[in-house]
Order: structure tokens, then C-alpha cells, then sequence
């Protein structure tokens, strides 16, 4: 998937090493949710798919990045993030999206629960490769 | 050095208002800081408002349901009170449930339900 | 690539001298909308547009979009819209424009060859502005069914308080996804609002449902126990139940009773309401 940002819109990167910078993240989603006109219900959803994926990049990924901006495609406007390490990659994609499956200490609804808060969910990552996960989640 | 939220201790219940976004470390130290509490102050209940709260992730969602459990064997129970609408659908869409946390929609009906003994119908 | 001169010769074709062209377009158009819009009204709107398109093609715009045209393009999107809110068809919107080609054809029964290229380079201008006044059209139309779709999706799911901590969404008609999730929203709110612990979904009006608006409905009860607040879902027809144990929807842990009035005693129940019949009355 290839995120369309918007425009005159560069997307701002926010590194992803300490577990305070989700707190940055958190901030930086929702006031781009809140300037592209998601609903309340659509922001919440967003801010905290979010925070879930940037944990599992500080969690399973060793750190890395977030790339976040505002995209358009289609007379559409909608808020983007891709999550980006050079982690251990997932070696089981189909796996790490069941419901309650987990590598590490959490309840293991990160990925697949992101996936259902938002509108567009892309998974690319290959084992000893990194993970890229992007999301979107469209004005209604 | 992070954050520490305060908890208050009213008669024989512990309050706890949660009033921004949080740290990681401040959400482990609050779990923390709770158990030792209710030991230090034999606390009966423990009443955790999150109404100022934007967003609840696993991990924020987790610590509750773990202070819910802990406080539980310690002999106390805790109440979640103010959770917003745009939380709560967003928390079960994300396939949270909190299983094992009392709620109550405030703080006043949050203190009555610790009013109230176990399993008893409410009056 | 058009030469300045053939903006020039635009200009003349619509200056003709001695002649007030804005007037005849304004009886043109005036006839084909039969007097469903104000003779003076009709007379300001398009000699604004006549003096505006005859400035821009004296600063050489040729295309719609040109920037000359701006101020063209402003005065099409107002008139369009307008007629697009009084209910006129997209060819009683179009008309207005194209009936200025035809106010020029008598200019051309004894015009020269520059006059005839002049024409058909307007016509073309005209064109592109006759579509773009459908566009916007279109357009406005589009915003004004989004906008009574949703008036009517708040209308369709009223929240109403039946009791002190007790709240009700009576629901009427097909339910589809968009239109749970709208109430889902609603109800939720109005816990808060109210401060309800007791909320009711009846769904005695609700000819049928599928496995996403089951879900929604369910999704709608965890969270409002996640906010502290219990639902009951009443009215459930005995074809829904059977839809609810075919699809495999799990119904457990949910309060269901069969009629809103049964729920309702449930709801004051556990609110701590006692319904006493009064001594001597009948029962």
C-alpha cells in the first residue's frame, strides 16, 4: 500500500525508542485526527491503534519510527501512520493477527486489534527483515 | 524519575483521579503504589476515575484489570468510574472486555457501590 | 495556443455596439425558467455574470479555468447552487448559459470569417462553463441527500428517558450498519448525560437484523457495561430470534425480554424501584 499523503503535507517522523515517546505519538495522532475532521469515536480509535502499533514496534521491533501526516486519495481526506523498525521481523504474519496470540507479555491484541480500529491496515515484514505496518483511518 | 499519580484515601476508600495521558512507568508505578496502599491502609474499596482520560490502550487497560485482581485477593474492590462513550466502543471494538472490573458511570455512583456489600441487589 | 487578438475579438462579439446583449439573454433565459425566479433578480444575476465573463475574456482568459476567470467561476457556483436549492432541473441550471450562444447567432448571419472563429472559441468557452454549472450542480444536490440522510438517520433514533436512571431507544424500521452505529453512539451518550444506569434497545419495530447489526447491538451492550451501565433488549421477534440462533450470534450474558414494558419493570428493579399496586385498586 502506498500512502498518498496530501499535498503540501510532508508526514512528521517521531522516533520510537523509550516508552515515553508514545506519549509524543499519542499527542501528534490526535491532533492530526482532530485537524482532518475524524469524528470523536473515529479519533479514539485511531489515537489508540496508534499506541498500540508504536508499542509493539518498542516491544517486538527494538524501536525505530513513526511517520505520521494526512492523506487524500479519491476526494477522500484521512489520517495515516506506518510504523516502521529493523527488528527480528514476524515470521508468522497469519499468527501475530489471531486474536490473543503473543511473543512477548501482552495480551497479544496489538496487531489484530489495531487492524479492526482502523480503515486501512498494511503489514509488510519479513523475518530478519523489519516490519512496516501502515494505517488509516478515512473521514466519514 | 517519572510521574506518580496521587492517591487519596477517603474513610476506608482509596481514590485515584487519573488527569492526563500517561507514561508507561507512571501506569506500572500507580499499579504499584495501589497494592501497597490498600495493605498500608487496610482499604476496603478502591475507586479509579478515568473520566479526563482520551484514550485507554491495552497496556492502561491491562493495569486495570490487574489492580481489579489484585485488589481482590488483597480483600478490597475496585471501581472504574467515568470511562467516556468514545473509550468504551473503542476498547471493545479493540476486544478488551476489562473481565473482572466493577464500573460505574461517576465517581458518586462509584462510592455507592462500594457503599454496598458483595452481591447484594442494589437498593 | 490563442493569440491575444482572439480575445479581442471575443470582447467585440459580445460588445456589440448599440446593442444590449445582457438584456436579451436576461428574456432568454427568463422564458425557458417561466418566471419561477424574479425578473429583477434573474436581470442582476446574469449581468454580473455578463460584465464579469466580458472582463475576464478582456484580460485574454480562454479556459474555465484560467485564473482570469475566477471571478466567472464564483458567480456560476452561486447561481448554480442556488438553483440546485430551489429544486431546478441540472438543463433549467444549464440553460443560463447556453442560451447566450444563441443570443449571439444573429450576430453571425452577416458576419465575417474572424467573427465566425470568434463564435466558435466562445462557444467552446461557453461550453466548459455549461458543464461546470452542471458540476456544481450535481455537486450541491449530493451535499443536500448527504445532508437529509443524516437528518433523518437523527430523527430515526430518538433516546428517550422513561424513568429517573432509566433510558430507552426505541427502534423502528430496517436497521443497517451505519444507522446501529449512530445509535450506538447516541445511546451511550445519553448515559452520561442522563446519568442512567438502565438502558433499554427495543427492538419490537425491527423487521429483521443480520450478523454486523447483531454485532453492533452486541458491541453496544459490552461498552455500556465497560461506561457502568446494564442494557435489556426487548421486543425481540420470535423470526430475529431464530435468525440470532442461526447466524451463531452469541446472546450470552445479554438481559432480553419480550416486551418493552417487561424490560421496563426490570430496569426499575435493579434500579431499586418497587411498583406497589395501591391498596383497594383493581388488579
Amino acid at each position: 500500500m502506498t500512502t498518498p499523503w496530501q499535498a503540501g503535507a510532508e508526514p512528521r517522523s517521531y522516533p520510537i525508542h523509550r516508552s515515553s515517546d508514545l506519549v509524543h505519538i499519542r499527542q501528534a495522532v490526535r491532533a492530526l485526527s482532530q485537524e482532518c475532521g475524524l469524528s470523536l469515536v473515529d479519533q479514539t480509535k485511531m489515537i489508540t491503534a496508534a499506541s498500540e502499533l508504536a508499542r509493539n514496534t518498542l516491544v517486538y521491533g527494538g524501536g525505530g519510527a513513526v511517520r505520521t501526516g494526512l492523506v487524500g486519495a479519491d476526494a477522500r481526506r484521512g489520517v495515516a501512520a506506518v510504523f516502521e523498525d529493523a527488528g527480528p521481523g514476524i515470521p508468522d504474519v497469519e499468527q501475530a493477527m489471531t486474536d490473543g496470540w503473543t511473543s512477548g507479555s501482552g495480551l497479544g491484541l496489538g496487531l489484530s486489534g489495531a487492524r479492526r480500529l482502523v480503515d486501512d491496515f498494511d503489514l509488510r515484514t519479513a523475518p530478519g527483515e523489519g516490519t512496516v505496518v501502515t494505517i488509516v483511518k478515512w473521514v466519514r | 524519575m517519572s510521574e506518580r499519580i496521587p492517591v487519596l484515601r477517603i474513610g476506608d476508600v482509596l481514590l485515584v483521579s487519573v488527569q492526563f495521558d500517561l507514561e508507561d512507568q507512571t501506569v506500572l508505578n500507580l499499579q504499584e503504589d495501589l497494592a501497597e496502599q490498600i495493605v498500608a491502609t487496610s482499604a476496603s474499596g478502591v475507586v479509579i476515575d478515568i473520566s479526563a482520560l482520551e484514550i485507554v490502550d491495552s497496556f492502561v487497560g491491562r493495569m486495570l484489570s490487574t489492580v481489579a485482581a489484585v485488589s481482590r485477593v488483597l480483600d478490597a474492590r475496585t471501581v472504574v468510574v467515568g470511562m467516556r462513550p468514545a473509550v468504551a466502543i473503542t476498547l471493545v471494538e479493540l476486544g478488551l472486555s476489562l473481565g473482572g472490573v466493577s464500573t460505574a458511570l461517576d465517581l458518586e455512583k462509584g462510592l455507592a457501590k462500594l457503599g454496598r456489600p458483595v452481591g447484594s441487589a442494589p437498593r | 495556443m490563442v493569440e491575444r487578438d482572439d480575445a479581442v475579438d471575443l470582447m467585440g462579439l459580445l460588445s456589440v455596439e448599440g446593442q444590449d446583449l445582457a438584456a436579451s439573454w436576461v428574456s432568454e433565459v427568463s422564458g425557458s425558467l417561466k418566471g419561477r425566479i424574479g425578473r429583477a433578480e434573474l436581470d442582476r444575476e446574469l449581468r454580473e455574470l455578463y460584465d464579469a465573463l466580458v472582463e475576464a475574456l478582456g484580460q485574454g482568459a480562454v479556459d474555465v479555468h484560467a485564473e482570469q476567470m475566477s471571478e466567472v467561476r464564483a458567480l456560476l457556483t452561486e447561481l448554480s447552487r442556488n438553483r440546485a436549492r430551489q429544486g431546478f432541473s441540472p438543463s433549467e441550471t444549464a440553460i443560463s448559459v447556453f442560451a447566450l450562444k444563441r443570443i449571439l447567432e444573429p450576430a453571425l448571419r452577416d458576419g465575417s470569417a474572424e467573427n465566425v472563429r470568434a463564435y466558435l472559441l466562445l462557444g467552446r468557452i461557453l461550453d466548459e462553463l455549461g458543464l461546470f454549472t452542471i458540476e456544481t450542480y450535481t455537486r450541491t444536490r449530493d451535499e443536500l441527500i448527504t445532508a437529509q440522510a443524516e437528518q433523518l438517520l437523527e430523527l430515526s433514533t430518538p433516546v428517550v428517558r422513561l424513568w429517573d436512571g432509566v433510558i430507552a431507544v426505541p427502534l423502528v424500521g430496517t436497521l443497517d450498519s451505519a444507522r446501529t452505529q449512530v445509535v450506538m453512539e447516541k445511546l451511550l451518550q445519553a448515559l452520561v448525560d442522563t446519568g442512567s444506569e438502565q438502558a433499554i434497545i427495543d427492538i419490537t419495530g425491527v423487521p429483521a437484523v443480520d450478523t454486523q447489526v447483531a454485532q453492533h447491538l452486541l458491541k453496544t451492550i459490552v461498552a455500556a457495561k465497560l461506561m457502568g451501565a446494564e442494557c435489556t433488549v426487548s421486543g425481540i421477534s420470535p423470526q430475529i430470534a431464530q435468525t440470532i440462533v442461526a447466524l451463531g450470534i452469541e446472546f450470552d450474558g445479554i438481559v432480553t425480554k419480550a416486551s418493552l414494558a417487561d424490560a421496563l419493570k426490570l430496569a426499575l428493579r435493579r434500579s431499586g424501584v418497587d411498583l406497589v399496586a395501591q391498596q383497594g385498586a383493581l388488579r
